[in-house]
């Protein structure tokens, strides 16, 4: 029995503390909605966050994908179930911008405004709206690349700068590729429009309209776009694959792709699983013919009906996302994810050899076209208009339509749309 | 052993404290839904402001729609899935449930549910199964088309090269069709044979007494016979074929296929409101859809009301 005296008090104590120290925890939770890789991220910078906000935690909530963005659509439009951060990609920063459902980052208490010079220009112009409002924070960027297969393009006796000289050379190229190797040079012609209609855009014109909505389809930008596809078709240059089939990683496993414009981070997806196999045989290059484009990216936002409670925290929270060197640098080292922070750019990682890319050290690269990137401004209706223009290119791919025809009807549709 | 008069339900309100569950789900899952979407219809809404971004625009979501060429064309689509795949479901189930009802005896119930079969299996398991079926390079179905060709005097009716069944326009369409055939043929199968199980059978014995064949039976007795289930039958096929949607949806990846050859109304309305972000024509064109579907239930009804017969 003369244990147990002196002990009870002090149970009672430590219980009375875990029960205040539990309701205080349960007061002070901030929500973060992420996707696949980002969730990864998130989870990593908990040790962080906590060593500034020892009371606060840290709830992730993780979705795949498109699930995320449906749930976070729906949540926006009802005001319900909302995080106090959420992840977003590139597309749906600019879809949600046009409306008024993410709060401007722009002004007090955020003012973004003293950061921006920190974040790398496109990223942070990509999450501006027209009105100047920023409604979210970047901290992963894609700047574009063209990965090659250096053992294909020395079989057919080439060199980098034959393949990037200009889109010209690129294609002539690649009919030397096929003619002496039997390797298409890209998986499908679709991926030239893509970044052809995303070069030499002018100041306050979009991809597909500009400032006044007005459409920008029937262009000479579109038509050299059609023309060089249409030319990769005719010779046979395509693999005639979407992006992410079952039949593009076999091509890239066989070695019956060459080359693929896109990303960096699909260097790592090669290297992790897409294409083990093909380990120090590609390369990277800047796109041909000095193009700078982005492919996706990642933002973090605060939706403007949110809790109050937590958004001076929720934007803490983004800060340390998006500005904290150490958390930028890690989810590089560990997912790829090429930092939107210019000031990581000094950092010994950049100049790491790469294994898979048979040690270039690509990342230099990269770091040159990201800033060299220019934002594209973004309209409601692009994503009608990205299914309307594939559709036209079909048409003049497989059932060989007149490319003045087919841009012409194109122009057509979106006039339609461009004001609703 | 009784209740305690506080639980007990009093006659008069027991009927409504039954029915409420029903009352309740309906209310909330169907009638709300319903109502929302009359009300989006005459809104332009941006979603990602919240509910209050409303506004008013009278017709104008009706009128866009109505000048859509890409809501014509689903139309179109609609159609001709709902023809393709639908008239060949009575031509071939009725025959079917003829034969099944004359030819087996103890093997019926096993023959039938091998029919009904493909009704109650999960939509995203056929479309996983078909989308293989029907692959270019290592699907079956082209594997069989390609054995056919090599059988002496078939060949010149067999494609050269393996045909896209899914990537080109031209065949999205009766992929569809087929798959949707094949889904609902043995429903209707089930349907014709309860119809025929209620034809007396002495009407088939007098006319075999008068002398009539398998055949004029068949068309004098069994098929009039049959017109109160066929009109039924048409009715669910026309009102499921004009709102088709998984099947389409499935086997194009959501986006309708190439050309949007597959793209039903159904799925262009879908995709108007979640891809394009414009839930008020979307919800417009669901109205629409509605008044066709409903003009057509009373066409398909006016069609089998003929003077002589009793339906």
């Amino acid at each position: 029995m003369q244990p147990v005296k002196p002990r009870l008090p002090g149970l009672v104590g430590m219980l009375l503390a875990a029960l205040t120290a539990s309701s205080a925890l349960a007061q002070q939770t901030l929500t973060i909605a992420a996707f696949p890789a980002v969730d990864d991220i998130v989870r990593a910078a908990i040790p962080q966050w906590k060593r500034l906000h020892p009371n606060v935690e840290i709830k992730v909530v993780s979705r795949q994908f498109s699930d995320h963005h449906t749930a976070m659509t729906t949540a926006l439009s009802t005001s319900f179930y909302l995080p106090d951060v959420m992840a977003l990609e590139v597309g749906y920063v600019g879809r949600f911008a046009q409306g008024g459902g993410l709060d401007d980052l722009s002004r007090a208490p955020y003012n973004i405004g003293q950061f921006a010079p920190r974040y790398v220009p496109y990223a942070i112009a990509q999450a501006t709206n027209r009105k100047g409002a920023v409604v979210a924070a970047p901290t992963d960027i894609g700047p574009g690349t063209l990965l090659y297969r250096i053992d294909i393009l020395e079989k057919a006796g080439l060199t980098q700068a034959d393949l990037t000289r200009s889109w010209d050379s690129f294609v002539d190229s690649g009919a030397k590729i096929k003619a002496s190797t039997g390797s298409y040079l890209m998986a499908h012609a679709r991926d030239m429009k893509d970044i052809l209609i995303r070069t030499g855009i002018q100041p306050g014109e979009g991809l597909y309209f500009d400032d006044q909505s007005d459409v920008l389809v029937n262009t000479p930008r579109f038509v050299r776009a059609f023309e060089l596809a249409r030319k990769v078709r005719q010779l046979k240059l395509d693999a005639k694959v979407s992006a992410w089939s079952n039949e593009w990683s076999e091509g890239f496993k066989r070695g019956t792709i060459s080359t693929q414009l896109t990303g960096a981070w699909l260097a790592g997806h090669l290297n992790n699983w897409l294409a083990p196999g093909t380990k120090g045989q590609w390369r990277a290059a800047q796109l041909p013919e000095g193009a700078y484009a982005a492919y996706g990216g990642t933002f973090f936002a605060i939706a403007r009906g949110s809790p109050k409670e937590h958004k001076q925290l929720a934007w803490e929270f983004i800060q340390l996302m998006t500005l904290n060197r150490d958390v930028q640098i890690n989810a590089f080292r560990t997912q790829d994810a090429f930092p939107a922070l210019i000031e990581t750019y000094d950092d010994p990682f950049f100049d790491q050899p790469i294994e898979f890319l048979g040690g270039q050290k690509a990342r230099l690269g990269w770091r040159e076209a990201a800033r060299k990137i220019t934002a594209v401004t973004v309209h409601k209706q692009d994503a009608f208009a990205d299914e309307v223009i594939n559709t036209e290119l079909d048409k003049v791919l497989d059932r060989g339509k007149d490319i003045a025809t087919a841009l012409a009807d194109a122009q057509r549709l979106l006039a339609r749309r461009a004001h609703r | 052993m009784k209740l305690p008069e506080a639980l007990r339900l009093s006659p008069e309100k027991a009927p409504y404290v039954f029915l409420s569950p029903f009352v309740l789900l309906f209310a909330v899952f169907g009638l709300f839904p319903l109502l929302f979407s009359l009300y989006l219809a005459f809104q332009t809404w941006e979603p990602t402001n919240g509910l209050g971004a409303m506004t008013y625009v009278g017709f104008e979501n009706y009128r866009f729609a109505l000048q859509d060429e890409w809501f014509w064309k689903s139309l179109k689509n609609t159609a001709w899935l709902a023809i393709a795949s639908g008239v060949p479901q009575h031509v071939v189930a009725i025959p079917l449930a003829v034969f099944i009802h004359s030819s087996f005896k103890r093997l019926r119930n096993g023959v039938v549910g091998a029919y009904f079969m493909p009704y109650i299996t999960s939509t995203v398991a056929i479309a996983i199964l078909f989308s293989s079926l029907f692959s270019t390079d290592y699907g079956l179905i082209n594997v069989g088309i390609q054995a056919m060709a090599n059988v002496p005097g078939l060949g010149w009716l067999m494609p050269a090269d393996p045909i896209d069944w899914l990537g080109d326009p031209g065949n999205i369409k009766p992929a569809i069709a087929m798959l949707v055939f094949w889904r609902f043929v043995g429903f209707n199968v089930v349907l014709y044979l309860a119809a025929l199980q209620t034809i007396p059978k002495d009407i088939y014995e007098a006319a075999t007494m008068d002398g009539a064949g398998r055949l004029q039976q068949f068309f004098f007795i069994t098929l009039p016979s049959l017109k109160p289930m066929i009109f039924f039958g048409v009715t669910l096929s026309v009102i499921g074929g004009l709102q088709l949607f998984e099947e389409p949806f499935i086997l194009t990846g959501g986006r309708g296929g190439s050309d949007q050859a597959g793209m039903t109304t159904a799925i262009y309305l879908y995709r108007m409101a979640f891809d394009f972000n414009d839930f008020g024509a979307a919800s417009a064109m669901s109205w629409l859809l509605f008044i066709v579907v409903g003009v057509l239930t009373w066409l398909t009804n006016i069609a089998f009301r003929s003077p002589r017969s009793s339906v």
